[in-house]
């Protein structure tokens, strides 16, 4: 049962970290299946979680906190709309924007509004998302090898974990077979062609950035509130850019994606794990290495050399009516 | 109506677009500070006082403008061949080993020797690693823009790893390398003064400022005034046009990449060569993303990027004065700031074009 000993924390370590890079993965897969290439993913979780721990903190109550950070990352979403779809101006440069602008903005906030540097104040457990105990937990847990699985990595896991998963095939099955769905995509293929159908690419595109704020709002009041207990200055650490190379990684499909969060989030646990230990044959792993290795996969995947990794065809480009 | 099919007087293109769009990222900037509770007024003449109103504060300036003038011009240059490059903080991160490695294992030398050993070891490992996404772009088709920003946190961790495990000094916690032995270190802009009889206050700016200055006389020789720089500008106007011409644009895309990194790499020279004297852990510390909102705010021109350089090199070294005089103003404000002015003069460029279009016409009749 040693085996069980070593591989139940690393799955439940595994499903923590995914989280946040599934909720932005799929933010992403939104807005670039229709066509506006979001590389915002991160300042939109990072406004996410300074919204949910500041709202927290001020009332107390962890779910207005999620709230805010939907309705905050969402007016983000509906900016970075308002930049590709309406102004039709550089998407890139606009998720560019938004990021430093939040990286600046929620410390400068953060600084006036509670006085601690730039932090919120640490949430008490009450204002913050805590893990669900499934039921007959200490009976099953008892079980040998089946008995941790079941308390530590099917339950014991944190309350937003489980609409996080849920949203996976919800997300394949609004993108696959939903009328929505099918012209998000299309829109993200040929917006001519649409268009011509008599549907607004405008409407389209705004639900979708909407839509994929929102997500990363979700994101980030995980971040703050569920994983943390209040702001710390740029707390997301990178994770936008982690889920849009699990994007590119997978290929802008629904499963693939999921893949390559749990993989990216699977790194990040064994590399904490292996810090300091020599493994046979190959000696000691840099910590830095594993760290390096999503960024690495992704390179290497665009490049053309393992796979194809092929975007949206109408993505990055605005959507010119009268041309 | 689309609005780039509109007609403006140039003057309006290039001078009052612009300043519209600057004073409109200035005034949420503003809207901000009002959201803290103070006046945006008092902040602004802070700043303006801690950047320009002593020498020190002059010398701090121009410290920090010398950085954005090399990101500046990086991200300027590769725009010029329609190239988004998210990548300067990593190619200055790399390019910080170059200069360590020649200052450390090199300083046996006179410091004439060092000096351009030194320029060269900053070129060259900003270029070399500028050139892996340039290349992958021309060769590969795959989007530089994903590639710079992954290469960034490649980057990050290949560097921590070295001065964690490597390069840093015996005996001590923190990951630095040793200090420069003297004739490896650019002198300052105080001691260059002071040796010809002129007292000016001490600050980190270097002999690195000088060489930035010479880099935007180059660089816009280079783009304007030759045969390479215009096949540059004509493969980011139009590669399709550029292959009728008879210009390669894949050649065209690693050459500015390279070009590209090797500017970036120009910030190595100005902290780590000259005001750190070590190599040490995160020192781009962002002027790679600030060369973006320089870039952009400079509209990829030269002397638009030093006018834009030391605007932002005013408002770091203002917004630092902040701290001091008005505590409950962070100075990540100025941070939010770059964000606000890439979002107005890059994004939103054209937003006010057919407004000014209109007013413009009004004014004629």
């Amino acid at each position: 049962m040693a085996v069980f000993d070593q591989i139940v924390p690393l799955l439940a370590a595994t499903i923590r970290v995914a989280v946040p890079l599934v909720l932005a993965g799929f933010a992403g897969l939104f807005s670039e299946r229709s066509g506006v290439v979001d590389v915002g993913l991160e300042g939109k979780m990072l406004a996410g979680a300074f919204a949910a721990a500041a709202v927290a903190s001020i009332t107390g109550s962890v779910w207005l906190g999620l709230l805010a950070a939907m309705l905050v990352a969402g007016a983000l979403g509906l900016l970075h709309g308002f930049v590709c779809i309406t102004q039709r101006g550089d998407q890139v440069v606009s998720g560019v924007a938004i990021n430093i602008l939040i990286s600046g903005l929620t410390m400068t906030l953060g600084l006036a509004w509670f006085e601690q540097g730039g932090q919120t104040p640490p949430l008490p457990p009450s204002a913050r998302f805590s893990e669900v105990v499934l039921p007959l937990s200490s009976l099953i847990g008892q079980i040998p090898g089946l008995g941790p699985f079941y308390t530590n990595v099917l339950g014991g896991q944190n309350i937003l974990v489980y609409p996080t998963f849920f949203l996976v095939p919800l997300a394949w099955w609004v993108l696959g077979s939903t009328r929505f769905g099918l012209r998000i995509r299309a829109v993200g293929e040929s917006p001519a062609a649409v268009d011509t159908a008599g549907i607004s690419v405008v409407r389209l595109r705004y639900a979708a950035v909407l839509i994929a704020g929102a997500l990363c709002g979700i994101a980030g009041a995980y971040i703050s509130t569920a994983q943390g207990a209040g702001f710390v200055r740029d707390m997301t650490g990178g994770r936008g850019f982690l889920a849009l190379a699990a994007l590119v990684l997978g290929k802008w499909r629904p499963w693939t994606t999921l893949a390559g969060c749990l993989l990216f989030a699977a790194l990040d646990a064994v590399a904490i794990r292996l810090q300091g230990v020599i493994l046979p044959g190959v000696g000691a792993v840099p910590v830095e290495f594993v760290q390096a290795l999503p960024y690495i996969m992704t390179i290497v995947l665009l490049a053309g050399f393992v796979g194809r990794a092929i975007p949206p065809r109408a993505s990055g480009v605005p959507y010119v009516k009268d041309r | 109506m689309s609005g780039t099919a509109l007609r403006l007087p140039w003057w309006a293109d290039y001078f009052l677009l612009p300043v519209l769009n600057l004073a409109l990222a200035l005034i949420a900037a503003g809207l901000v500070v009002v959201a803290t509770g103070q006046s945006p007024f008092e902040a602004v003449t802070t700043m303006a006082s801690g950047a320009f109103g002593s020498g020190e504060g002059i010398g701090y300036t121009l410290y920090y403008a010398t950085d954005m003038i090399f990101t500046g011009l990086a991200v300027a240059v590769a725009f010029h061949c329609g190239l988004f490059n998210i990548g300067a903080e990593g190619q200055a991160y790399i390019a910080g080993l170059g200069v360590a490695l020649v200052c450390l294992y090199l300083d046996f030398l006179p410091f004439w020797l060092v000096l351009p050993l030194a320029i060269g070891g900053a070129a060259l490992f900003g270029a070399g690693y500028a050139a892996i996404p340039g290349w992958l772009q021309a060769k590969r088709g795959s989007h530089i823009v994903i590639t710079t920003i992954m290469a960034n946190f490649i980057a990050y961790s290949f560097m921590e790893y070295l001065l964690v495990n490597v390069l840093i000094k015996p005996g001590q916690m923190s990951p630095e390398t040793r200090y420069f032995t003297p004739n490896a270190v650019l002198p300052k802009m105080d001691a260059m003064f002071a040796a010809v009889g002129i007292e000016i206050a001490q600050t980190p700016l270097n002999l690195a400022f000088v060489i930035a200055l010479v880099c935007i006389v180059l660089v816009w020789l280079l783009i304007w005034h030759t045969r390479w720089g215009y096949s540059v500008r004509v493969v980011g106007a139009s590669p399709r046009a550029a292959v009728y011409a008879g210009i390669a644009p894949s050649g065209r895309v690693v050459q500015s990449m390279l070009l590209s990194g090797a500017l970036a790499g120009g910030v190595a020279l100005n902290e780590v060569m000259g005001a750190q004297g070590k190599l040490l852990i995160n020192f781009p510390a962002g002027y790679g993303f600030t060369g973006i909102a320089v870039a952009l705010m400079g509209r990829n021109h030269p002397f638009g990027v030093l006018i834009a350089a030391i605007l932002f090199g005013a408002l770091y070294q203002g917004g630092a004065e902040l701290t001091f005089d008005m505590p409950a103003i962070s100075p990540y404000l100025v941070v939010a700031l770059q964000g606000l002015v890439i979002l107005f003069t890059g994004g939103l460029a054209t937003m006010l074009r057919p407004t000014l279009v209109r007013a413009l016409r009004i004014g004629r009749r």
